[in-house]
C-alpha cells in the first residue's frame, strides 16, 4: 500500500483553514447515531472524548487507571507552548512552527506542525475558560517562561504541575459529558485488540481489570490515545502502567508504525541509585531556566567529590566546567534535550560524572538565588543587604517557581537542593515515534485514528520542551474532532455496529487464548525478570548512542529474550480476577516485539538526527566537530513499518519529507 | 534492613479479609516504599504465591493512584508525600510495618490493598466543571485579568490529586477537603462564578449520597494530605454553600 499523507494543497498558512472549509460534516441529528471509542484518557484522549461528546457523538472512553484523571499526562511538569506573543518578544505562529521543525531536526511533516502552531493559541484560551489556574503576574495577566531550543518566552505554566492542571481541565470537560450520558466511561479496562470489519476499525476487545471479563465494544471509529512506548526501556520517567499495547495491537492489524527509533532521553532526571529501582523521576526542563549545569574541570576534584573529601560547593567558579555554556554559547543551558543529554553523556563517559556510579552531573541554582536575591533587595528598597538576606530573598523566588520540584528531589535523594546542587542524569522520557497517521490523524486502518504521543507526526526526531502538552490538546480539542467528521459523514446510514459477528468472535478468541496461555504456562521466571533484561539491552545498545554492531546484537538478543519469555514466563493467579501480573505479561510481550523493531529502525537509519545518534555519523571537523551529522540526501523520510509476523521481517515504507517553507539547515545552537 | 510486614489480604470485594505476616530482607534505605513492595511481590511470584495487589502508577506523587494506610497513617509516617514518594529511610531495621487499604464505607475494598474510589468520580461529575464547549473562538486568555493572589490560591486548591487520604484519615470518613478544594478552585476564579450556586449544592448533595461523613474540624485530613491542601478550603466551601442555600 502506498502511503498517502493527504496533506491539502495550497500555501502552508492557508491549508488548515481551507481544508476545514471543504471538509464533510455530520449534521447534529446524525451525530447521535454515531459511536466513537477513545482508548486512553490523557490530554489527547481526554480532550478528544470531551469534544466529540460535546459535538453530539456517543463516546465510549477507556482507561486502565481507576479514573481518567490519573493518565500519565498528569505528571508533565514544566509547561505548554503557545504562540501568543504576550511577551512581545517576537513570537508568531511561523516562529513556533519553525522552532518545532528545527528542534525536531527536520524529520517531521511540515503541514502538521504548522497546524499545531496555528491552533496553539486557542488551547490557552480554552483552558483558561475551563478554569485552569495558570501562573499570572502581579497585573493579573498570564506569565510565561522559556524552554529549551527557542529564543522566546512562550511557555505557559501552572507551577511545576502544568500537565496536572491541563489534564484536570480535560477531565472536568469529560465529567460534564459523563454526567450528561454522552461519554460512557470504562475505568480499569484495558484494550487488548481492535476489531476490523470489512476493512474498517469497528470496535475493540477490552478486559475488565477487576473481574477479568473480556468485553466486546463496537463503534463507527476507534481513536487510540494510549501514549508512548518509553517503558520498552523498563526504566523510564513513564508511569509503571504506561504501555504500548493498544498501539501495538493496531500495528499488528495493519497500522504502520513510524520511526520507532526516535526516542527522547531527557537530560534532567534523578540518577539511578540501585538495581531495585522500578522507575526514574524527571526534574522539569524548566529548571534549566535558572539552573546551570556543570562538572568539575579537574579529575582530582571529581575523585575528591566521589570519595566525599570535597563538596561541590567547595569548588570555585574557575574549577567548574559549565560545559553547555562553553560548547553552546548562544543557547547555553537551554539547548534542546537531545543535545543536552548527549553532552552529559560525553562528560560522564570521559570520567567526570560526580556520583558513585559516574553517571551524574550538577544542576546548580546558586547563581540564580544570588541574582534573584539582589533583584528582590532592590525591589524592597533594602540597602546594603547582607549575604544571608540576599540568599533568603533569592531562595524565596526559586521556591515560588520550583518549590514542588525541589521538595520532590529532597524526598527522593535526601539532600537539600537549595544548599547543594542537584545531581541529574538523562533518562528515557518520551517517544517521538509512534503509529503512522495522515494529515487527518488516521492510521493506515480506515476508521482507526491515533492522537497524542501515540502517533508520530509532529515532533520529528526530537521534541521540544512543553510541546507534548500542546500536541496532545491540539489533537484532541481542535484537530481530530474536525477530521473524524469527514470520515464519519459516510456512516450516517450505517446504524449500530453489531458485536455478534465472526470478526468479534475471532478477535475475542485470540485475546482469550493468549490470556489462558499466560495463566497455564507456569514457567520459572517473573514478567519483570524479562522486562528488566529487555530494558538493559535497549539502554546499552539502543540508547543515547547507537552503532551498527550494537544494533545487530540488540536485535538478536531481544529475539532470544522473547523466545525465552514465551517458554518460561510465570504468571500467578487466575484470568477471572484482578491480576496485575497478567496485565504486565501482556504488555511486556508487546514490548518484546516493539523493542526489536525499534532496533531494526535504528539500524536502517544510518544518519544521526535528533534523539537518534549513530556513532558512525558525526561531523569530523569544523565548528560543529563531534556534533550529530544528518543526511538529508538519503534519509529525509519517515520510516513506516508494516507488520509481517516477526519484527525482523517488517517491511519498510517511506514517506518522503518535503520542506517547502523551511530551508533544511544543520541545526546549530552554538 | 530486615522488616516484618503485616498486610491486609482480601481475595475480592465479597471475601473476608485478614492480616498476613511477611518477611523482607536486605531492604535498602534508598528504596521507595513501593519499591520495597515490588521486592516482596517478586519474592512471592518466585515462590509461586499470589503477589499483593496495590494501586500505583506514576510513582512520582502526582497521579493519586497509590493509597496505602501505613502504621495507622495515610501515606505513612512522612509529611507532604504520597506512598510512592515515601522512602525506607523513614523506617529502622527490625521494624514491623502494618499496611492496610483506605478504610471508608464510601471506598469499598476491591482486592487486598486496592479500593474503589469511583464515589469521587461521581462527585466531580455532579458539578466539578465549568460548562464551556471547545470552540476555538473562546475569548482571549488575557481578556479577564485575575489577581495573582486569587490565581495562586486557586492553584493551591487545584493541586489536589484525588487520592483519598483525607477520607482515610478522617474519623468520620468525610470528603470535605476533597470537595472543598474543587469548589474553592472555581470559587476563586471569575470563570467559576456563573455556575457557583448549582455547583456547590450539587457536589455536596452527591458527597452526602455517597455516604461520606461530616466534618468535625479535627484537621487530620490537612495533616495527612500529601499536597498540603488547606482547611481554608472547607471553610470556603461552607461559605459558598451557605450563600447558595440562601439563593436556593
Amino acid at each position: 500500500m502506498a502511503l498517502d499523507s493527504r496533506v491539502p494543497k495550497g500555501p502552508i498558512k492557508d491549508k488548515w483553514t481551507d481544508y476545514k472549509n471543504k471538509i464533510n460534516l455530520v449534521n447534529p441529528a446524525n451525530k447521535r447515531h454515531i459511536d466513537v471509542i477513545v482508548v486512553g484518557t490523557g490530554l489527547a484522549g481526554g480532550s478528544a472524548a470531551a469534544t466529540l461528546a460535546e459535538l453530539g457523538y456517543n463516546v465510549k472512553a477507556f482507561a486502565y487507571q481507576d479514573s481518567p484523571r490519573r493518565a500519565h499526562s498528569i505528571a508533565a511538569q514544566g509547561g505548554i507552548n503557545a504562540a501568543k506573543n504576550y511577551q512581545g518578544d517576537g513570537d508568531s505562529t511561523y516562529r513556533l512552527f519553525y522552532d518545532t521543525v528545527k528542534g525536531g531536526d527536520y524529520r517531521s511533516r511540515e503541514a502538521n506542525v504548522y497546524r499545531l502552531a496555528e491552533v496553539s493559541a486557542n488551547i490557552i484560551d480554552q483552558c483558561v475558560a475551563q478554569g485552569v489556574p495558570f501562573a499570572r503576574d502581579y497585573g493579573g495577566l498570564l506569565d510565561n517562561r522559556s524552554f529549551g531550543g527557542v529564543l522566546v518566552s512562550r511557555t505557559f505554566y501552572a507551577k511545576g504541575q502544568t500537565g496536572q492542571q491541563l489534564l484536570l481541565g480535560a477531565y472536568s470537560a469529560m465529567n460534564r459529558q459523563i454526567a450528561r450520558g454522552k461519554i460512557e466511561m470504562f475505568n480499569r479496562h484495558e484494550m487488548l485488540d481492535v476489531v476490523i470489519v470489512d476493512g474498517k476499525a469497528r470496535g475493540i476487545i477490552a478486559r475488565n481489570l477487576i473481574t477479568g471479563e473480556i468485553e466486546r465494544h463496537s463503534a463507527h471509529a476507534v481513536v487510540i490515545a494510549s501514549g508512548g512506548y518509553g517503558n520498552v526501556y523498563f526504566l523510564s520517567t513513564n508511569a509503571m502502567g504506561s504501555n504500548a499495547t493498544a498501539a501495538w495491537k493496531i500495528h499488528k492489524k495493519g497500522a504502520y508504525f513510524a520511526n520507532p527509533c526516535y526516542t527522547q532521553i531527557h537530560p534532567t532526571c534523578i540518577p539511578r541509585s540501585g538495581d531495585y529501582q522500578s522507575k526514574l523521576t524527571l526534574m522539569s526542563e524548566s529548571l534549566r531556566n535558572d539552573g546551570r549545569i556543570w562538572v568539575p574541570k579537574n579529575m582530582d576534584d571529581v575523585l575528591a567529590i566521589r570519595e566525599g573529601r570535597k563538596k561541590p560547593t567547595d569548588l570555585s567558579e574557575d574549577e567548574r566546567d559549565y560545559y553547555l555554556e562553553r560548547r553552546y554559547p548562544a543557547f547555553g543551558n537551554l539547548v534542546p534535550r537531545d543535545v543536552a543529554s548527549r553532552a552529559a553523556k560525553e562528560r560522564c563517559d570521559a570520567g567526570y560524572g560526580v556520583n558513585a556510579t559516574g553517571e551524574a552531573v550538577y544542576l546548580d541554582f546558586a547563581s540564580a538565588i544570588q541574582r534573584y536575591g539582589k533583584e528582590q533587595a532592590k525591589i524592597h528598597n533594602i540597602s546594603n543587604p547582607s549575604a544571608e538576606k540576599i540568599y533568603e530573598l533569592g531562595q524565596k523566588i526559586v521556591e515560588a517557581k520550583y518549590g514542588n520540584l525541589f521538595q520532590m528531589y529532597e524526598k527522593i535523594v535526601d539532600e537539600d537542593p537549595y544548599k547543594t546542587p542537584m545531581m541529574i542524569y538523562p533518562a528515557t522520557h518520551y517517544t517521538m515515534g509512534g503509529v503512522w497517521v495522515d494529515y487527518n490523524l488516521m492510521t493506515t486502518i480506515p476508521g482507526c485514528y491515533c492522537i497524542g504521543e501515540a502517533n508520530f507526526s509532529d515532533h520529528g526526531a526530537n521534541r521540544l520542551g512543553a510541546s507534548a502538552l500542546m500536541q496532545g490538546l491540539a489533537d484532541g480539542y481542535f484537530v481530530l474532532p474536525y477530521t473524524i467528521g469527514d470520515y464519519l459523514a459516510d456512516d450516517i446510514r450505517t446504524g449500530k455496529i453489531s458485536t455478534a459477528t465472526k470478526e468479534f468472535d475471532e478477535a475475542e478468541k485470540a485475546v482469550k487464548d493468549r490470556i489462558d496461555f499466560f495463566i497455564n504456562n507456569k514457567g520459572t521466571k517473573s514478567v519483570d525478570h524479562f522486562h528488566k533484561r529487555l530494558g538493559k539491552v535497549m539502554w546499552d545498545k539502543v540508547g543515547m548512542a547507537r552503532n551498527e554492531k550494537g544494533l545487530k546484537e540488540a536485535m538478536a538478543e531481544i529475539k532470544a529474550i522473547r523466545e525465552e519469555f514465551w517458554k518460561e514466563v510465570k504468571v500467578p493467579g487466575n484470568a477471572n480476577e484482578l491480576n496485575p501480573e497478567l496485565e504486565k505479561a501482556g504488555r511486556v510481550a508487546d514490548f518484546l516485539e516493539l523493542g526489536e523493531l525499534f532496533a531494526k529502525d535504528a539500524l536502517v537509519r544510518e544518519e544521526s538526527c535528533g534523539g537518534h545518534f549513530r556513532e558512525e555519523s558525526v561531523e569530523l571537523d569544523g565548528e560543529q566537530k563531534g556534533e550529530a551529522k544528518r543526511d538529508d540526501e538519503n534519509f529525509a523520510f519517515v520510516s513506516a513499518w508494516e507488520y509481517k509476523g516477526e519484527p525482523a521481517d517488517a517491511v519498510l515504507h517511506k514517506e518522503q519529507l518535503e520542506f517547502k517553507d523551511i530551508e533544511l539547515k544543520q541545526r546549530s545552537y552554538k | 534492613m530486615n522488616l516484618t510486614l503485616k498486610i491486609w489480604r482480601q481475595k475480592d470485594s465479597s471475601a473476608k479479609g485478614q492480616m498476613v505476616d511477611y518477611k523482607v530482607t536486605d531492604i535498602s534505605e534508598h528504596m521507595s516504599f513501593l519499591e520495597m513492595m515490588d521486592v516482596l511481590n517478586e519474592q512471592l511470584v518466585n515462590a509461586g504465591e499470589e503477589p499483593v495487589a496495590f494501586d500505583h502508577d506514576c510513582r512520582e506523587g502526582i497521579c493519586g493512584m497509590c493509597s496505602l494506610y501505613i502504621n495507622g497513617e495515610a501515606h505513612g509516617p512522612d509529611r507532604g508525600v504520597t506512598t510512592c514518594q515515601l522512602h525506607m529511610r523513614m523506617f529502622k531495621d527490625g521494624d514491623t510495618i502494618t499496611i492496610e487499604p483506605w478504610r471508608a464505607a464510601a471506598f469499598p475494598v476491591i482486592k487486598d490493598l486496592i479500593v474503589d474510589r469511583t464515589s469521587f468520580e461521581r462527585i466531580q461529575q455532579a458539578g466539578g466543571f465549568i460548562s464551556v464547549n471547545t470552540s476555538g473562538n473562546t475569548q482571549d486568555a488575557n481578556a479577564i485579568p485575575i489577581a495573582k493572589e486569587a490565581a495562586d490560591k486557586a492553584m493551591d486548591a487545584a493541586t489536589c490529586i484525588g487520592c483519598g487520604a483525607c477520607v482515610a484519615s478522617c474519623k468520620n470518613s468525610s470528603a470535605m477537603l476533597f470537595v472543598g478544594a474543587k469548589v474553592s478552585q472555581y470559587a476563586l476564579l471569575p470563570q467559576g462564578q456563573v455556575e457557583a450556586t448549582e455547583r456547590v449544592l450539587n457536589m455536596v448533595k452527591q458527597m452526602d449520597e455517597e455516604g461520606f461523613g461530616n466534618c468535625t474540624n479535627t484537621g487530620a485530613c490537612e495533616v495527612e494530605c500529601p499536597k498540603g491542601i488547606s482547611l481554608e478550603n472547607i471553610a470556603r466551601m461552607n461559605r459558598e454553600y451557605l450563600k447558595a442555600a440562601f439563593k436556593g
